[in-house]
């Protein structure tokens, strides 16, 4: 992290702070209350979801009309925008199976941590597995065709 | 809106627990996102985390992208760790109340030193096999429910909203199998 602004890495913890006491707040941080959520027992989680979006949704609008760049990273502000093709209706499927079987994504199951949910390392050691044997995949098809860019 | 969403029996069916923690909650995580975009420019999802952590541990290409955010993504999930852990503090030990905070009844508490800390009844092999597809499909992609679903819906992005339509409603079919052939919890 050499060379970076000395209040880059303490912005970063105080983000996810804030980030993972909401995930801790709202109960995402617990399978079963999305699993209620996705078994249409209780919709709450759609509140988390869209007024998350909706903060982060102002801020991508109207902090590129502010300033050009952000201060501590010299970044210009933009949105977050990647390519549509087919990986991300095969990826999004996926994790749809995966989600719906299990009730945890990475950042409630790094906040169901937190909250002293220990039973939660089998999920987290499932998503470096899964997230390892993509990866291996991808590469190797990556070296065989190359000149193939990366596409996040 | 017609006035029979407002009626008390068809909200406290679609919201049983109210939605104040949920609202808040769900403000919380977008100000989070919020807090490291107005100072770095970045809109941080937290499924990068996975392959960039990983780029410790192996030299495989498809890893080796994330070399340079991979020491502020560590930051990052520390963070979100500790920040539930500051919840678990608080409200849900019971050090802090609000009428806005509904404490629910899932799973099971136990207590370390006066600390109410949480665990899961969901079945281990649940876990860990969704947590293997979880790790695969938010790579392969490209996001999961904080990238696509806070980061990208609020950037307008129909990437984004392709994705989080199609694992909601991959994971909704996927649940109510799962619960259809008994499975529980």
């Amino acid at each position: 992290m050499a060379g970076r602004h000395p209040l880059f890495v303490p912005l970063i913890f105080v983000g996810g702070l804030i980030f993972g006491f909401g995930l801790g707040f709202s109960h995402m941080a617990r399978p079963e209350v999305v699993l209620q959520f996705l078994q249409f027992e209780d919709f709450g989680l759609l509140f988390v979801m869209f007024g998350a979006a909706i903060v982060t949704g102002i801020a991508f609008a109207v902090m590129p009309r502010l300033r050009d760049r952000a201060p501590l990273t010299d970044r210009p502000y933009g949105r977050r925008l990647k390519s549509l093709d087919r990986n991300v209706l095969i990826g999004g499927a996926i994790f749809g199976v995966g989600w719906g079987l299990s009730g945890i994504c990475p950042g409630a199951a790094y906040a169901s941590l937190g909250v002293g949910n220990v039973t939660i390392l089998w999920a987290l050691a499932g998503m470096f597995v899964g997230a390892y044997v993509q990866g291996v995949v991808r590469s190797q098809r990556t070296t065989t065709n190359r000149g193939v860019s990366s596409d996040d | 809106m017609g006035p029979e969403l407002f009626a008390p029996a068809l909200y406290e069916t679609l919201f049983p627990v109210g939605i104040s923690r949920y609202a808040i909650g769900g403000l919380l995580v977008g100000l989070g996102a919020t807090v490291i975009y107005l100072g770095t420019g970045i809109p941080a999802g937290a499924s990068t985390f996975l392959e960039s952590t990983l780029s410790y541990a192996s030299d495989q290409s498809r890893f080796q992208q994330y070399v340079s955010s991979r020491d502020w993504r560590v930051v990052f999930t520390l963070g979100i760790v500790a920040g539930a852990f500051v919840y678990a503090l608080t409200f849900q030990s019971g050090l802090v109340s609000s009428g806005l905070y509904e404490s629910g009844t899932t799973g099971r508490l136990y207590d370390v030193g006066g600390l109410s800390l949480w665990l899961t009844d969901v079945q281990p092999w649940r876990l860990f096999l969704g947590g293997v597809l979880v790790g695969i499909g938010t790579r392969l992609g490209k996001g999961c429910t904080s990238g696509h679903g806070v980061c990208g819906v609020g950037s307008a992005s129909k990437t984004s909203i392709v994705g989080v339509i199609t694992f909601l409603v991959v994971a909704i079919v996927t649940a109510q199998v799962v619960l259809a052939l008994g499975v529980t919890p």
